[in-house]
């Protein structure tokens, strides 16, 4: 051994030793920002395990979602270094990851197995093939439908419906003196809500936001297709000022037993069957509908996720609280404690290999949507952009969320659908020009 | 009475108030201005460098521009009247000898302290819904088809529920006047046999003035500023959508911080405007 | 001005007072009341005014959940200081607008009020920034500031109406007995002014505590009051409104408290500011 090399060797002891000295010394404490949902809260109830195996402080700061995006947005894009990890979405991720704001996730340990993470999550979660976020849990949507209406109805649900039989089974289902309203959709301005929904329906009668030169589509038979379907369909047979309606509402108004149909997000499953609900024991589950020979569906793809900012002073930490929260072994550790029918799902393949999760009444269904959403493919005709319900540009929430109060404009009757798609195309196309795309 | 001492006495105590708010309007200010004149886009890289007027131009004349304008003076007009109207009403029955005063106080006063998100979030699923609201239990009730309020009466909705806030605030500070109302004069008005409403707009009212003042130029401060029962009730959609919100979306929705910025310095010339047209009105009232 | 009046008058009174004051109370007693039921009863069609079973759990899954006195003492130090902090301020500069004006005092005046009208969110970008040069984020200190700033304007103006109700002969007659205009202020002024100050204070301490941009979105965790443990109980994702009706409670209870003594303190300061 040369001198030079002892030399090396003891400078990297003495690092390692005064390092880990420091480090017990003041045992190091991340900050993570995160939304309210039931799983996030739950994960928090467990940080002490965390604590106790790795030494490492957790301080949560826990926000509901509309809230918790405007800060961290406020934060990341000024270099602000409140938090260690931020809870973001699929629609975050890719645009952040291609600013560099994010610090890429390529290193993981093996017994993480990466590779484990769902396809369509890890794609979402990616930028140029680098992923950036990991998944806590993960959804699609689907069709929730009461078994016991459809049945007294004489109708039965196939595992793939088309619009038109949705529209057929909620006729069938409506029931205005029982104060049962044949479905519930959103309808709620937001891009996250109503937004995402019509983009979806839009999808399934093959229309979509962009052409390849990022010409706004409107004005496409397709959409005037979609929203026309829609809003017949609702002003048939969905509730009262289903105008206002996002996730919540339509929530509360199947778990007491006045929707006949829902199409919704996955996680809505383990609600709706949940102790809560009035109607629990009689709930379905189907794909998401189609048009009748359309072959895209009307679903979704969103994961809550885990990032670290770059330029945090806790890398190591944070990586390995994401590695802890996001692994197989947190999913055991919450089978074994509550049980699986309350463990993140839609995040790892392996979950749907255990056969104690497969007997959950929405496991394969959520599944079999998840797999039927790709992000990289999301409509009929090619588009430039990556996302399902929403189009992976920073342009996007601001745009979609005015075209989205257009429609629910029209919704509510204050404007005719062919003018809500109107002003939709002038809304689209001004910032798609403002932006430098056209 | 003002000597030379004690006006620079004043103006050395008002020294610190003054200097403060001057740091704190410049410094922002300035910063909004220049960004107003940069393509600002956080997402897409920063500063993306100058821009001249084309925030300003772009701001102006989005169709979104002019009915948030007419939306922001509406519900700021609407607030008013009902706030003040409703505020002398109660303050002058509060002034009365009743019962369980304090306790009717404190029933009145709440309202104000609930924080903006929670008492839109209370309306909006608890009474506004058109289903399970309260409202519509009513409606229903007397036989009557539910209102979707937030769809179909937006406005008014909103209204409301900013009324339902502001109320106290205007009760408290007429309250306050009220009870320093001279009654040996109002008694002796009504020994001399004016009737009610005469003593009420020539007795009262006048003793009030100073105080409405006070309530209208506050709230309306804080009213062309409304966002948090927009945010929650209605995001903006049915016409609901102020200057304020507008703002909101250009900065924190769209991203774009120049566009925003063009606004806010739109938002400032409008509020001002406003003030100096409420100084017209009312502030005679201050001397 | 209150008089005497017929018993049969105060019954009319009494009552209808009653009235509008549980009308305009309802709101939050439906809120109380939720706080007290389960998530499944907080939606449930017909509502269920009184006759469900009462639980505790809201506020033991709030409690469990949150810090809840760590919010609290945020709030109680930042609302308390800023406003304590704005009527040191506010109070010279009041008196010398309401005793000693000027052609541009009521320029003045205005200039104040409007720089509250900068939309909050058009600024955040510039404050934020501002705040990580100065490494304020998330810190007490930062907050107090902020919130000092945006109600001073209010705290001026309200002491300002105040102090122009009370005559200028007193303030005179104390300076002719020899007062110097510190003594003035703190022995003239003040005991006259206590009723306006306790109002200012009142309100402001209010607006302080309900101000829900800056503080979500200069906070994390050291110096985050009580509307970030609002903002974590509302879900776009779940029921939440019994939940949130316990935070919500728990968030005005303190203020309601505070309120209540207040109102006996303010009545008593309003009959003794009445001599004129």
């Amino acid at each position: 051994m040369s001198l030079k090399s002892t030399l090396r060797a003891a400078t990297a002891l003495t690092l390692i030793t005064a390092g880990s000295a420091f480090a017990d010394a003041h045992s190091a404490t991340i900050t993570i920002a995160t939304v309210n949902n039931g799983d996030m809260i739950r994960m928090q109830g467990y940080t002490d395990t965390f604590t106790e195996q790795t030494g490492i402080a957790v301080e949560w700061v826990t926000l509901e979602e509309n809230v918790l995006r405007q800060r961290v947005t406020t934060d990341i894009t000024t270099n602000g270094g409140q938090f260690d990890i931020m809870t973001i979405g699929m629609y975050e991720t890719p645009i952040w990851g291609a600013n560099d704001w994010l610090v890429p996730l390529n290193d993981l340990s093996a017994e993480y197995d990466v590779d484990d993470i769902l396809p369509a999550m890890r794609n979402g979660l990616s930028h140029d093939g680098t992923l950036y976020a990991a998944p806590f849990y993960g959804e699609s949507s689907m069709v929730m439908y009461r078994t016991d209406l459809m049945e007294a109805a004489g109708l039965e649900m196939p595992t793939a419906p088309t619009w038109q039989f949705i529209r057929e089974a909620a006729a069938a289902m409506d029931d205005p003196a029982n104060e049962v309203n044949g479905i519930c959709l959103r309808g709620k301005a937001g891009w996250g809500e109503g937004g995402a929904f019509i983009t979806v329906t839009g999808n399934s009668f093959g229309a979509r936001w962009f052409d390849e030169e990022w010409n706004a589509q409107f004005d496409q038979p397709e959409w005037a297709d979609a929203l026309n379907f829609y809003v017949n369909l609702m002003n048939d047979y969905g509730p009262e000022g289903y105008a206002t309606n996002g996730f919540n509402e339509n929530l509360s108004l199947f778990n007491q037993g006045k929707c006949g149909m829902w199409i919704d997000a996955t996680v809505a499953a383990s609600f709706v069957t949940g102790a809560d609900s009035t109607v629990a024991d009689s709930v379905g589950f189907a794909l998401a509908p189609n048009a009748e020979g359309v072959e895209k569906r009307a679903n979704w793809l969103w994961a809550w996720a885990l990032a670290i900012p770059a330029g945090t002073q806790q890398e190591a930490e944070a990586k390995q609280f994401i590695e802890w929260a996001t692994s197989k072994d947190y999913i055991e550790l919450v089978a074994a404690n509550e049980g699986w029918a309350n463990v993140p799902p839609g995040a790892r393949a392996s979950l749907y290999e255990t056969p104690e999760y497969l007997e959950v009444p929405f496991a394969q269904m959520t599944l079999d949507s998840i797999n039927a959403a790709d992000p990289t493919d999301p409509t009929v005709d090619p588009v430039p952009y990556v996302g399902i319900q929403f189009v992976a540009i920073p342009e996007f929430a601001g745009m979609a969320t005015e075209v989205s109060q257009e429609f629910s404009a029209a919704y509510a009757g204050q404007q005719t659908v062919e003018e809500a798609l109107a002003k939709a195309q002038a809304i689209t196309n001004e910032v798609m020009e403002a932006a430098g795309y056209r | 009475m003002a000597t030379k001492a004690s006006r620079s006495a004043a103006r050395i105590m008002m020294a610190p108030a003054v200097i403060l708010l001057l740091g704190w309007m410049l410094v922002p200010l300035i910063m909004t201005l220049w960004f107003s004149f940069r393509v600002y886009l956080p997402l897409r890289g920063g500063d993306q460098g100058w821009a001249g007027f084309d925030n300003y131009i772009r701001f102006v004349t989005s169709s979104a521009f002019w009915p948030s304008v007419q939306t922001t003076l509406i519900i700021v007009l609407g607030v008013l009247v009902i706030t003040v109207v409703f505020g002398i009403l109660i303050a002058l029955l509060l002034d009365q000898p009743i019962w369980g005063q304090g306790v009717v106080r404190i029933l009145v006063i709440a309202p104000f302290f609930v924080m903006p998100t929670v008492s839109a979030l209370v309306w909006k699923n608890m009474f506004m819904d058109p289903v399970n609201g309260l409202f519509s239990h009513l409606w229903r009730f007397f036989g009557a088809e539910p209102v979707s309020w937030l769809s179909d009466a937006s406005l008014p909705s909103i209204i409301m529920i900013v009324s339902w806030q502001w109320l106290p605030f205007a009760t408290l500070i007429l309250l306050t006047a009220v009870q320093s109302l001279d009654s040996e004069q109002l008694e002796a008005a009504e020994m001399d046999g004016a009737p009610w409403h005469k003593r009420f707009w020539f007795l009262v009212l006048p003793h009030l003035s100073r105080a409405i003042t006070i309530v209208i130029l506050i709230q309306t401060i804080f009213l062309l500023a409304i966002f948090a029962e927009i945010f929650v009730t209605t995001g903006g959609a049915f016409g609901t959508r102020t200057l304020s919100y507008l703002i909101f979306q250009r900065v924190l929705e769209s991203q774009n911080i120049g566009l925003g910025s063009a606004g806010g310095v739109y938002a400032i010339i409008l509020a001002n405007i406003v003030a100096i047209f409420l100084m017209r009105i009312v502030g005679k009232n201050l001397d | 001005m209150a008089r005497s009046v017929t018993p049969r008058r105060k019954l009319i009174n009494t009552t209808i007072a009653w009235a509008i004051g549980l009308l305009i109370f309802f709101p939050i007693l439906w809120t109380i009341l939720t706080s007290f039921k389960t998530e499944a009863q907080a939606i449930a069609a017909p509502p269920i005014f009184l006759g469900f079973e009462w639980t505790l759990e809201n506020y033991r899954v709030v409690l469990e959940r949150s810090d809840y006195a760590r919010f609290l003492w945020n709030s109680i130090i930042i609302a308390g200081l800023s406003t304590l902090i704005g009527v040191a301020i506010a109070v010279p500069a009041a008196w010398s607008m309401a005793f000693v004006p000027s052609k541009r005092t009521k320029d003045i005046l205005l200039w104040m009020l409007s720089t509250k009208m900068l939309p909050a969110v058009g600024v955040l970008y510039p404050i934020y920034l501002i705040f990580i040069e100065l490494g304020l984020l998330d810190s007490r200190a930062g907050l107090v500031v902020v919130l000092m700033l945006i109600n001073l304007p209010i705290i001026v103006w309200m002491l300002y109406t105040y102090f122009k109700e009370i005559p200028g002969e007193i303030l005179e007659a104390a300076r002719m007995d020899g007062a110097t205009l510190p003594q003035e202020l703190l022995y003239v002024l003040t005991p006259m002014a206590i009723p306006g100050i306790a109002s200012t204070m009142l309100l402001n301490f209010i607006l302080a505590w309900n101000e829900a941009f800056w503080t979500l979105n200069l906070t994390a965790v050291n110096a985050a009051p009580l509307t970030a443990f609002i903002a974590s109980y509302s879900s776009p994702e779940g029921l939440f409104f019994a939940k949130l009706s316990a935070a919500s409670t728990m968030a005005i209870a303190p203020i309601l408290i505070l309120g209540w003594f207040s109102q006996k303190q303010l009545v008593r300061g309003l009959t003794f500011g009445a001599v004129k």
